[in-house]
C-alpha cells in the first residue's frame, strides 16, 4: 500500500511539473512584452524596458522558470500585473466561489446520473435506454452557454422566476446566494449527466451479466435485493472515477458559465486575466485547476481501493 | 507501467472516457458492418438531415438568406420577430435569420478540419506509443496525462491568447489539443493488436517499423479510429462554439453563432431574447445532428 501511494504521489508530482512547464511556455509565446502590455502604446521604450526589468521578464527563460517554480513551492503564486498585488488572495476567493457552484452542480447531478444510468442498464437496448443514452450524450455536448441562454430566456426573461446573474452580492443571505446559483448550475448538470449516466450504465450492465448476479438470482433473492446488494455495489465503482475526473472540468470548464452569468469564480478570473495579458494571474489560475484535478483523481483512486477489496490485495502485492 | 490498459490502478486506464471505451469495443470487431444498416436507422436519417441542412446553409448561405447578413438597418434595430424579419433584428438592425444561415459557414469549415488534423496527428502518435512502448511511451504518456489534466477549452484558450484569434489558429490549436485524446484511444487499440501473431510475424519477415505500424496495424485499428473521429466531431462543435463565444473565433462583423451570442447576450435582460436564442438553437441542433449520426454509426459498427 505504501509503495502504491508513493508511486501515485510521484506520478502526481511529475504530471504537475510537466503542466507547470506547458503553462509557463504558453505564457512565453505571447506576442509583445508584458511591460508594453501594461504601459500601453504611448509609453517610451525606456519606461517599458525599466518595467520589464522590474517584473523580471528580461531575464533568461530558465531563470524566470526556476524563479516562478521556486516561488510556487514556497506558496508564492506571483504578483498580478493588473492589480500590482499578490495573486494569491484573488485566486483563493475565486476558487471558493467556483467550489460553491461546483458543489451545487454535483449534489444535483450525481444522484440523477446514477439513477439514469442504472435505469438505462435495466432496460438495456430498449427504447427507454436509447432515450436516456442519446439525451445524455446530446446534453453533454451542447455547450454550456447554449443551454445557459435557453435557461435564461425561459426562467429569467419569460417566467421571471430566477435571477439571471449569479452574483448575489457579498452580504447576501445563504438562501439568496443559493437562488442565484441555481441557473448557472443547471448547464453544468447537463454536461455531467451524460458522462455519469453512461459510466453507471456500463458498470451496471457488466455487473448484471456477472456470475455473482446469476448466483444471487438463482438462489431466489428478490430482484430488488439483487440489484441493491449485488449489482449496484459493483457497478458504481467505475462511476466514482468518472465523477472525480470531471472535477477538473467542473472547476476549470466554468469559464463559460461564469462569464455568461457574471460570477466571480476561477474561470472568470482566468478569462479576465487572459484578456488583460496578466500572466502571473493566468498561470496561477490554470495551475490551481491542474492541482484540483490531480488531487481529485488521487482521492478517487484511494476511494476505489477502499471500496473494492479485490484491488486492495492487488495493491498489497504490487 | 508499459501496459497501462492492463493495470486497473493506472489513471490512464481509469480515465479513459466512455467514448474511447466504445471505440475500443468496436476495435475488437474484425469486419465493419454494412453501411446499408445505417440507412434503416431513423436516428441516423434525422441526424443526417440536420447536418445536410446546415451544410447547404454553409455553402449557399448568401443565396438562401433573405437579407445581406451585414446590412445594417438603423431605423429597425432590436426589432422583435415579425413577417419581415422572422428571427427579428440585432442592435445594428441586421437580420438575425440571415446571420444564422450564413453563420453556419465558419463553424462547418473549422470543425471538420480541426478534427481531421487531430485524428491524423493523434493516430500517428498513438501508433508510435503503442508500437514502440518503453521509454518513448512512458514519456509521451506523462505528457498526454499532463495535458489532459486541464479541460480542453482551457488549454486551447491558453494557446489562443498567445497566438491571437484567427480561423487558421483555431483549426491548428483545436487539432493539437485533440491529439493527446485521440492518441490515448489509438494507443490502447494498438496495445490490443500488438500481441496478435501477425505483428511479430511481419517483423520477423524483416518489415520496417513504419511498414508494420501503418501497413499492418493501422488497418486493424481503423474502426476504432473512425468511431473516435465521429465522437470528436461532436466535441469539436462544442469546443469551436465555446471558443467563438469567448472571442477567439471568427471576428465581427462576419456572422458566427458563438460570436453573435457573445455580442448580444447582454441584451437578454432588456428582453431581446431572439438575438441570442436563435443562434443558440442553431448550435444545439448542429450538436444533436452530429450526435445522432455518431451514435448510429457506433451502434452499427458494434452490432
Amino acid at each position: 500500500m505504501a509503495t502504491f501511494l508513493l508511486k501515485r504521489l510521484g506520478l502526481m508530482v511529475l504530471t504537475l511539473w510537466i503542466l507547470s512547464m506547458i503553462v509557463f511556455l504558453a505564457g512565453q509565446i505571447l506576442p509583445g512584452d508584458p511591460g508594453r502590455a501594461i504601459l500601453g502604446n504611448l509609453a517610451s521604450e525606456n519606461a517599458v524596458r525599466a518595467l520589464d526589468h522590474q517584473l523580471g521578464v528580461d531575464r533568461p527563460l530558465i531563470t524566470q522558470y526556476l524563479g516562478w517554480v521556486g516561488g510556487l513551492l514556497h506558496g508564492n503564486l506571483g504578483e498580478s500585473y493588473t492589480y500590482q498585488a499578490a495573486v494569491e488572495p484573488f485566486v483563493r476567493a475565486a476558487l471558493i466561489n467556483s467550489l460553491k457552484l461546483a458543489a451545487l452542480a454535483f449534489v444535483i447531478v450525481v444522484p440523477l446520473g446514477i439513477i439514469g444510468g442504472v435505469i438505462a442498464a435495466l432496460y438495456n437496448g430498449r427504447t427507454v435506454d436509447r432515450i436516456i443514452s442519446v439525451t445524455g450524450l446530446s446534453l453533454s455536448t451542447v455547450p454550456e452557454f447554449v443551454s445557459g441562454i435557453v435557461l435564461i430566456v425561459v426562467f429569467g426573461v419569460t417566467l421571471k422566476v430566477l435571477p439571471v446573474t449569479a452574483a448575489a452580492g457579498a452580504d447576501a443571505s445563504a438562501g439568496s446566494q443559493f437562488k442565484h446559483l441555481i441557473l448557472p448550475a443547471i448547464p453544468l448538470v447537463f454536461i455531467l449527466f451524460g458522462y455519469i449516466a453512461r459510466m453507471a450504465r456500463a458498470g451496471t450492465i457488466e455487473s448484471l451479466n456477472s456470475d455473482y448476479t446469476r448466483t444471487a438470482v438463482l438462489k431466489g433473492l428478490p430482484a430488488a435485493t439483487v440489484i441493491r446488494r449485488h449489482v449496484l455495489r459493483n457497478s458504481l465503482l467505475p462511476t466514482i472515477t468518472v465523477i472525480a475526473t470531471q472535477t477538473g472540468y467542473l472547476i476549470g470548464g466554468l469559464v463559460v458559465v461564469e462569464t455568461l452569468f457574471n460570477y466571480q469564480g476561477i474561470g472568470n478570473l482566468i478569462f479576465k486575466a487572459a484578456q488583460a495579458k496578466d500572466f502571473p494571474m493566468l498561470e496561477a489560475g490554470i495551475l490551481v485547476i491542474g492541482v484540483v484535478y490531480v488531487v481529485a483523481t488521487l482521492i478517487a483512486d484511494l476511494l476505489l481501493i477502499w471500496l473494492n477489496p479485490r484491488l486492495r490485495t492487488e495493491v498489497g502485492h504490487d | 507501467m508499459t501496459d497501462i490498459a492492463a493495470d486497473p490502478l493506472e489513471p490512464s486506464a481509469t480515465t479513459l472516457g466512455p467514448a474511447s471505451a466504445a471505440a475500443l469495443a468496436v476495435a475488437a470487431r474484425s469486419t465493419p458492418a454494412p453501411w446499408r444498416l445505417l440507412l434503416r436507422k431513423p436516428t441516423f436519417l434525422i441526424g443526417a438531415a440536420i447536418l445536410l441542412f446546415w451544410i447547404v446553409c454553409a455553402v449557399f448561405g448568401h443565396a438562401i438568406a433573405p437579407y445581406n447578413p451585414l446590412a445594417q438597418e438603423l431605423l429597425g434595430t432590436n426589432a422583435a420577430p415579425s413577417g419581415a424579419h422572422w428571427f427579428g433584428t440585432d442592435p445594428l438592425g441586421r437580420d438575425v435569420l440571415s446571420r444564422v444561415i450564413v453563420g453556419a459557414r465558419s463553424i462547418l469549415i473549422i470543425v471538420p478540419l480541426a478534427t481531421i488534423l487531430g485524428t491524423v496527428l493523434g493516430t500517428a502518435l498513438g501508433l508510435a506509443m503503442g508500437y514502440f512502448g518503453g521509454t518513448f511511451d512512458l514519456i509521451s504518456s506523462r505528457f498526454v496525462e499532463a495535458v489532459l489534466a486541464l479541460p480542453i477549452v482551457i488549454i486551447a484558450f491558453l494557446f489562443l491568447v498567445a497566438v491571437g484569434p484567427s480561423t487558421i489558429n483555431l483549426i491548428v490549436i483545436i487539432g493539437f489539443v485533440f491529439t493527446p485524446l485521440i492518441a490515448r484511444t489509438v494507443r490502447a487499440a494498438v496495445l490490443a493488436e500488438r500481441h496478435m501473431d501477425y505483428v511479430p510475424a511481419s517483423r520477423l519477415l524483416g518489415e520496417r517499423s513504419s511498414r508494420v505500424m501503418f501497413g499492418e496495424i493501422l488497418p486493424n485499428v481503423m474502426p476504432a479510429i473512425l468511431v473516435e473521429f465521429t465522437v470528436r466531431l461532436g466535441y469539436a462543435v462544442f469546443t469551436v462554439a465555446t471558443l467563438s463565444f469567448l472571442g477567439f473565433g471568427v471576428q465581427p462583423p462576419t456572422p458566427d453563432w458563438g460570436a453573435d451570442i457573445a455580442a448580444n447576450y447582454g441584451n437578454l435582460t432588456a428582453g431581446y431574447w431572439w438575438q441570442v436564442l436563435f443562434p443558440a438553437l442553431a448550435i444545439a441542433s448542429l450538436v444533436i445532428g452530429v450526435i445522432l449520426v455518431t451514435d448510429s454509426i457506433e451502434q452499427v459498427l458494434a452490432s
